[in-house]
Order: structure tokens, then sequence, then C-alpha cells
């Protein structure tokens, strides 16, 4: 069913089609528009979940948790310092195993206040234990949402998954979308059949002091979970072409003209959608250029990236967060797919691009490849304004 | 006192702990039709420790400050299974988790007006990480971090009146009880339960430990604080006062000088003349003394 949509309004529907029971969430821009239109839906009942209006993030993601403790499927909404406010309780819940699903409308930390997109939110979460998967565009911000309750609530899994959307970009941003019919939906995702739940009929205890004795298991097990996922990712994403007819392969990478090419882009998220267009204008010139898109951040798909870039000389890597003090969060994980590797690109740099919502231009990914030459750089913050640098520095 | 199916023997409170009794007798008033959401704490960490539980009822722990975000999330839960009619729920933590890191949580549970009581075990420190002060502890204690010095008699701000704060909320019931009253309190979670919407019920727990008393002094010590009018035990309905513990007031010494928290008070008679201050007050605000 295609229509003309935004991307909260979108998303909104989706959840409204994966009949969550418990609902809960606590407004902050640019997440809003997906809670009012689904507190709306159960206003109209035409959605019989329970919202729960609360007074943080972080009993939002408490309630969200005690609803999937219980036993039905869940879901909430956050971006930036919500999410932080959440943190605690984010990392509880994949402690606990329960297959919560996230939104997490990407946008800029504090300080200073910003309400616009970067990743910085999430990718500060990346140790959390959620599976994290970043969408392009909007039909993929719709069909990874049913993608991640498939792949939380499936019993090898059991761990949250964190459906990240750039904020603003693709939240607030209209595009004719293929909306899935409830008939569909229904084939594709199964009813939320708990492992464990809390239930008078047959006690158990959740949530327990694991001490030395016990707690690293845990996080071992979480650990394999992650790794397996891998594959799962890909299972799940052809089981979904099947119902749906739309591939996203393994779900884990995007591979974008990079057969062939001599330098590539590895970048998350909707600036992929412009970069492809540098891609193509500079194709169109015999440039082998090309452009490595991360859908799955955790599990980060090592093997998979060592295997699609291997044969690149040079990359950039593009990063909408920082690591103060280290390496851009991506860049990282790039070096570390090709550490002590047979074949490996000659450069890996490292850029920061569109922090606090800077735009990415055109101009900006040309610049990008302009600058990744022989001599590799790290952390090359890309679109600053030199007359604001000089105020603050004197330079 | 048998071995009870709900919260089970072989857990690892203190001896003479008045939270794990107040606990027991909280679970087995609600019955085995009951989920509970505890906050961490004592509580917490001598009844689960892994990989054994004392809890013969669906329980679960999720952090330190959430346990009345945690029991929405359940209530919500249950009524989207159709199951809460069937169901009772209960968050419960200590006096810090309830009324100082978990008040926004508590606040937000009361105003949403969920079908959950809250229990709060007042044992008026910070006891499982050693006793430091909260909100809850009373003026004048002796704590870690309140301790009496030469230019301090210890705590220097009165106790925060929970109770009162989620009156405010216009919930139907508010009491408080103790564990030196075990039938009373029973007879108050009991009674929560016959009424739809949020409750809460804070207990006055003895600690030994922190406290310093002998832990065969649990009950004396629990009755002493009711019967000077420091703790008063009261119902509210609606914001109404319809009962009270009436007493005929002892003097507060008799109670300072059963704990080690106060010895440092002995020799100040200006000290507990400003402490006996409070128990009048308590003693006028409630009604609280018999009358002839």
């Amino acid at each position: 069913m295609k229509e003309f949509v935004e991307g909260s309004h979108a998303i909104a529907q989706i959840i409204k089609a994966c009949q969550p029971g418990v609902i809960s969430a606590y407004p902050i821009t640019p997440q809003t528009h997906i809670v009012e239109d689904l507190a709306q839906m159960v206003s109209n009942g035409e959605l019989g979940s329970q919202f729960v209006n609360v007074e943080s993030e972080h009993s939002a993601a408490s309630v969200v948790l005690g609803g999937s403790a219980t036993g039905v499927r869940v879901y909430t909404a956050t971006s930036s310092q919500g999410l932080f406010y959440m943190q605690e309780v984010v990392f509880n819940i994949a402690g606990m195993r329960l297959p919560v699903v996230m939104t997490c409308a990407n946008r800029a930390v504090s300080a200073p206040i910003n309400i616009w997109n970067d990743q910085q939110d999430s990718i500060s979460l990346r140790d959390s234990g959620w599976i994290q998967i970043y969408a392009e565009n909007n039909q993929e911000a719709v069909d990874f949402h049913l993608i991640a309750y498939r792949l939380a609530e499936d019993k090898r899994v059991m761990l949250p998954v964190m459906v990240c959307m750039d904020g603003f970009i693709l939240t607030h941003g209209m595009e004719t979308l293929d909306l899935p019919e409830q008939d569909k939906v229904d084939k594709f995702l199964p009813k939320y059949n708990p492992l464990y739940k809390l239930d008078p009929a047959d006690p158990i205890s959740m949530g327990l002091l694991a001490d030395p004795d016990y707690y690293m298991e845990t996080r071992f097990a979480i650990q394999e979970t992650m790794k397996s996922s891998i594959d799962y990712l890909s299972e799940i994403s052809g089981q979904f072409n099947a119902v749906f007819g739309r591939d996203y392969k393994d779900l884990l990478i995007e591979e974008y003209q990079t057969k062939d090419a001599e330098k590539v882009i590895v970048a998350m998220g909707s600036v992929c959608g412009t970069i492809k267009e540098v891609v193509d204008e500079q194709r169109s010139k015999g440039k082998k250029v090309g452009l490595l898109r991360i859908i799955a951040f955790r599990p980060f798909p090592y093997a998979r990236i060592y295997e699609a870039l291997k044969h690149v000389s040079k990359i950039a890597v593009l990063d909408k967060a920082v690591s103060l003090g280290a390496y851009a969060p991506i860049a990282v994980e790039m070096k570390a797919a090709f550490y002590g590797k047979k074949k490996a690109p000659q450069v890996i740099s490292s850029f920061v691009a569109g922090l606090g919502g800077r735009d990415i231009t055109l101009e900006s990914v040309r610049e990008i490849f302009r600058r990744l030459s022989a001599k590799e750089v790290n952390s090359d913050f890309i679109d600053l304004k030199p007359e604001l640098l000089k105020e603050e520095y004197g330079k | 006192m048998e071995n009870s199916p709900l919260f089970k023997s072989g857990h690892t409170a203190c001896a003479g702990c008045g939270q794990a009794i107040a606990a027991r007798l909280v679970i087995e008033a609600a019955g085995p039709n009951t989920i509970v959401a505890n906050n961490t704490g004592c509580l917490e960490v001598f009844s689960t420790k892994y990989p054994e539980t004392a809890w013969g009822v669906p329980w679960i722990h999720s952090l330190f400050e959430n346990s009345a975000a945690v029991a929405s999330g359940i209530e919500a839960a249950l009524i989207y299974l159709g199951k809460k009619a069937t169901t009772n729920v209960i968050a419960q933590g200590g006096d810090g988790s309830t009324g100082d890191i978990g008040l926004q949580a508590l606040s937000g549970m009361l105003e949403r007006g969920h079908d959950i009581l809250y229990v709060c075990y007042d044992n008026e420190a910070y006891m499982n990480t050693g006793v430091q002060r909260s909100g809850l502890t009373p003026f004048d204690t002796n704590t870690t971090t309140s301790p009496s010095g030469k230019i301090s008699s210890g705590n220097i701000r009165p106790k925060k009146p929970v109770p009162e704060i989620c009156n405010a909320h216009g919930i139907p019931y508010v009491a408080t009880a103790s564990a030196g009253f075990p039938q009373d309190l029973s007879r108050k979670v009991k009674k929560a339960f016959t009424i739809k919407g949020p409750k809460y019920i804070q207990v006055h727990v003895p600690c030994p430990l922190g406290w310093r008393h002998e832990s065969n002094q649990m009950l004396p010590v629990a009755k002493l604080a009711v019967e000077t009018g420091l703790y008063p035990l009261f119902e509210y309905e609606n914001g109404i006062l319809v009962n009270r513990k009436q007493i005929t007031p002892k003097p507060v010494e008799e109670y300072l000088k059963s704990q080690g928290r106060f010895k440092h008070l002995l020799n100040s008679p200006e000290e507990i003349k400003k402490i006996q201050e409070i128990a009048d007050n308590n003693i006028k605000k409630y009604g609280l003394k018999v009358e002839a």
C-alpha cells in the first residue's frame, strides 16, 4: 500500500501493525511525532495497546522493561538526552535479555544543547548489549522495525533492538512508502510467546544478584548471541524479502559500486543517499569510487566488511559522531576489521561531519573524496567554519 | 514461625532485621496472586543472590530507583492481558530508593493512577551501602555521612515527609506501619488491596546494624518509636485521616537510649528537647494521645 507520508507517521503505522501490548515514552524532539501518532491511535480505539505517559525517559524504559518481563510486546522511542537519561535502564534491559524494540530518532547531545541530527546518542550506547541497525531512508526505517521485533523475539536472540533513524532528516521527511499490510505483517511476525514471564501460575525471580562466580558468563552469553546474530540478521532478511519483496541482502552492509573501486566512503544512515549521488556523479566522470554503507553497527560485521573492501586501496570513514580524545567510532571498527589481515587498504582515513545537524552536502562528500589521499588522516572535521574558529582561538 | 511458601527462610538477612520480617508479612498478606517489583537494596540483595531466591511469587528487580515504573509496566501489561483483576502488583524498596532517588518514579506511578501498592521499608538510612544518611534519616541521627562531631550532633535536617508527599497526589490510601506491630501491618496491606488505584504504605523497620541495637531488640525498639510519637501510625483515605494508633506517650529519651545511633545525644538535654518537640508535634498533628 503506497502512501506519501512523514517518516514518524510511517513508524507509528508499522508499530501499530506490530500490536505492542505496552507503549511508553516521554516527549523529546525529534521523536515526538511517532508517539503522538501512537497516542492518537490508542485514543481512537484503533490500537489496543496500553499507552503509559511517564514522567521521564528513565521511567519510559522501566515501564517497557516491566511490560516485557510480564510477557507482552513493548515499544518506546527517544532521542539524545532522553536516551542518555535511559542509559542505566538500557543496559539493564539487555542484561535481562528482554526483547524490547526502541526507535532512536538520532540527535546531537548537549552541551551546547542542539536538537538537530547526528548519531552521537545511539553510538554512545554501543556497548549496552542492544542490537543497533541504522536506516538510510524511511522505507528501511519502517521495514527495520518489523525485522527488529522478529529478531529480538527470536528465541536464539532474546536481545533488545534499537532502530536508528536520523532525526528530522528521516523522522520529519516525507517520502512515498510501501506500508506493509496487516496480513503480511501477521505472516512475518508471529505473536510474541515469551520464554519466561512474571506469572503467578509459575513464579520465577528475575534480575538476581550475580556475584563474581556467576556474572561473567552472563556477559559472555550476550557476546556470543551478538556474534550469532550476524547470521540471524541475514536469515530474517531473507524471510522478510519472501513476504514483502524487498531485499536487504544480509542486512549488515550495503555495497554500492565497490567491486572495482579504488576509493570508498564508509558511512551509516541517511547521509548514504547523498554519498550515492556523488558516487554516481564521479563514476560518470570515470572515477572508480564507491560507498560501503553499514546497516548493523552492533553486532559489527567485521568479516563481511573485510571481504567487501579488502581489495580497495583507500577508504574514507565518515562518522556523524566523535569519541573525543580518540579515533571516531566507526573509524575504530574499520581499522580493527583490517588489522593484521593479509589484504588491507593502504589508507583508512577518518572524517567527522554533520555534527549538530550541519548539512552534509554533495560538496561535503566531494571534499571527503578529495582529502582521501595517500596521507592518512584521523578525525578530520569537514565543513568547519574558519570565521568561528578564529573567534574561538584567535587564529 | 513456620516456613512461608511466599517468602522462604534461608535468605541472608542479618539476625533481627526488621525489613525481612516486614517483607514477609507484606507478601503473606498480599497472597500468591501477586507480582513484586523490588528496588535495589538490602531486601533485594539478601533475598535473591543467584542461584537462590526466597520469593515464592513472581518477583523482579531491575535497578535502584525504578520499581514504581517497572511495576507500572507490569500493571499495564496485566491490563492488556486481561489479568489485572486477579493479580496484585507491589512495588517496594527502602527509604532511600523510595524517597530520594526513586521519588520521581514513585510520583509518576501515583499521579498516573496505577492500581499498585507501593511499600517503603523505612530503616532511615542507606543500610545496604553502610549506613549513609538518606532524606528519611531522622533529625540528629549519627550516620556515616551525617556523623556527630565537635560542631555537629548528626543529621541536621528533619525526616522527609514521604507519606504526606504521597497524600498530596490525591491517592486513595496512604498508611504508615511498623515491624513492631505485625497484625496492624498485615491488616493495612489487606485493606490496601481492597482499594483500586495507587496505595502507599511506609513501614518502620529497625536495622540492628545501622541503628546499633541488639538483634533481639528489634520489636521493643520498633514499638518505642511508635509509643513515643516519633513514628506515628496512621491511615489516610482520599486525603482524610481515618485512623491513627493512639498512645500514652513515653518520653523520647527512652527510644533514643535504646540505640547507638543516638548515643551522642544522651548528655545533650537541648538536643533531646528538640527531638521531644518533633514527637509532641506528631502527637498534636495526628491526635495520637489516648484521651482520658
